[in-house]
């Protein structure tokens, strides 16, 4: 009988591995970037038509700035585990990443409704525009256009963020590369792809944002 | 739906956290000030005209925005760990959170200093004064209130991300509340308590800064 041995080097398998969680990483991200500026445009225009709105979801933004996301994973994990309605890592990091994501968008897009100029709004109006017709084809796609700098710079933090998924059990791509190290012990070479990967990710989208503010101031 | 909270454990559990605590102040405040000393040098290092020293100095800003804080802790635990250099957590986590503190406060730096006239050198040298005179008394007085808001945040961010130290087995609030709740899995009383202390320690940091941000007749408000 051949024995096995403890420790075996990197494998192409373990690319598809890496791969697979990469691929975990940019799910979650996904759906944490896409319903978490929903639900921060629906937010950002209720801080700024409402003062009783505003109030209170100025708390939960400032809970999630204050509170290290870490914590907030593992408390909501826990409330949700503590009244018998357990969550899958996945959804239980979706969550919390959307509300996160959300919280930081309604920020931004409450200071950018705000900078529209009334006087626009009143124009539309007056040339016959709903409510609704001007909000869509006039305040919304300028608020849009200048905050889309500070917006792409949320999208960077919540990509980078979805690796604190690994500690209520989501196997995105940290998590993976760490389960491959501790059979391989090459924690320096696959460290370096799974940086590398981040970085090729990150990159691109963060000149993106400075080329975007860059044209945009002048 | 019927939960019990139990808080009795988190009280007698209280003592435990507080070398936590310190030790979560410790990393921030350590991180941050060494941060700010490397920053200036990276924002200066990005305007030199050395090749060399700009590319470092380029590395570093975009290595450290563009991966995740954990990944920077886990390559100065294990990577480093891998090239024969020990380093224990609380080194690593410092390290890893002064690495990326700096890379963030560079470009806030940046800013400041794009902010402010270049032509005010020019000013500056016209009254007799030279290089170094110009930026202490001229310049530096105008970049603070530039780069304060900005530089705030970040020690905010900073604060957070030393919870990241959990992960690497270091025992500061975070590493020590999940050390203690293991011992009664009362971990969501635990980890609320736990939220709480960062939630007022992320605010006394901000008051810190509206002192700050006063005292230097800074008008730009100061965010989170």
């Amino acid at each position: 009988m051949n024995s096995v041995p403890l420790f075996s080097g990197l494998q192409p398998n373990d690319l598809l591995y890496l791969l697979q969680g990469a691929g975990h990483t940019l799910w979650l991200a996904l759906w944490a970037i896409v319903l978490g500026t929903v639900l921060g445009f629906l937010m950002g225009w209720l801080r700024s038509v409402s003062k009783i709105g505003n109030g209170l979801i100025v708390i939960l933004v400032d809970v999630s700035r204050s509170v290290p996301l870490l914590i907030q994973l593992i408390v909501v994990n826990a409330a949700f585990a503590a009244f018998r309605f357990p969550l899958s890592p996945f959804l239980c990091s979706s969550v919390v990443l959307t509300l996160y994501m959300a919280s930081f968008c309604s920020e931004i897009y409450k200071g950018g409704f705000e900078s529209v100029p009334q006087n626009l709004q009143k124009a539309a109006r007056s040339l016959g525009m709903s409510y609704l017709q001007a909000f869509v084809s006039v305040t919304a796609p300028i608020m849009l256009r200048r905050t889309f700098a500070s917006w792409i710079g949320i999208v960077l933090g919540v990509l980078k963020d979805t690796s604190l998924a690994a500690v209520i059990g989501y196997i995105e791509l940290l998590r993976g590369s760490q389960i491959i190290v501790t059979r391989t012990q090459e924690p320096l070479l696959v460290l370096l792809i799974v940086g590398v990967f981040y970085f090729l990710l990150c990159y691109p989208i963060a000149r993106l944002g400075a080329k975007v503010e860059k044209g945009l101031s002048q | 739906m019927n939960y019990h909270f139990q808080w009795a454990p988190v009280w007698r559990a209280f003592p435990d956290l507080l070398p936590g605590l310190i030790m979560t102040l410790e990393l921030t405040l350590l991180s941050f000030v060494l941060g700010s000393v490397i920053a200036f040098v990276l924002a200066w290092g990005k305007s030199s005209s050395s090749r060399s020293a700009k590319g470092i100095c380029v590395a570093w800003i975009e290595i450290a925005r563009n991966t995740p804080c954990l990944f920077q802790i886990y390559m100065a635990y294990f990577g480093l760990g891998a090239l024969g250099v020990d380093v224990n957590s609380f080194y690593a986590v410092l390290g890893a959170i002064t690495f990326n503190t700096a890379g963030y406060l560079a470009e806030v730096i940046r800013g400041g200093i794009d902010g402010v006239d270049p032509r005010q050198y020019r000013a500056g040298t016209a009254l007799g004064m030279n290089r170094r005179q110009t930026f202490s008394r001229i310049i530096l007085p105008q970049l603070v209130p530039l780069i304060l808001p900005g530089a705030g945040n970040q020690l905010i961010w900073s604060l957070l991300n030393t919870s990241l130290g959990m992960v690497v087995g270091l025992q500061e609030l975070t590493g020590a509340t999940y050390t203690a709740q293991s011992l009664t899995f009362r971990s969501f009383e635990f980890f609320i308590a736990t939220a709480i202390i960062y939630y007022v320690l992320a605010k006394l940091v901000t008051l810190m800064l509206y002192g700050a941000a006063r005292l230097y007749g800074g008008k730009r408000r100061v965010q989170a």
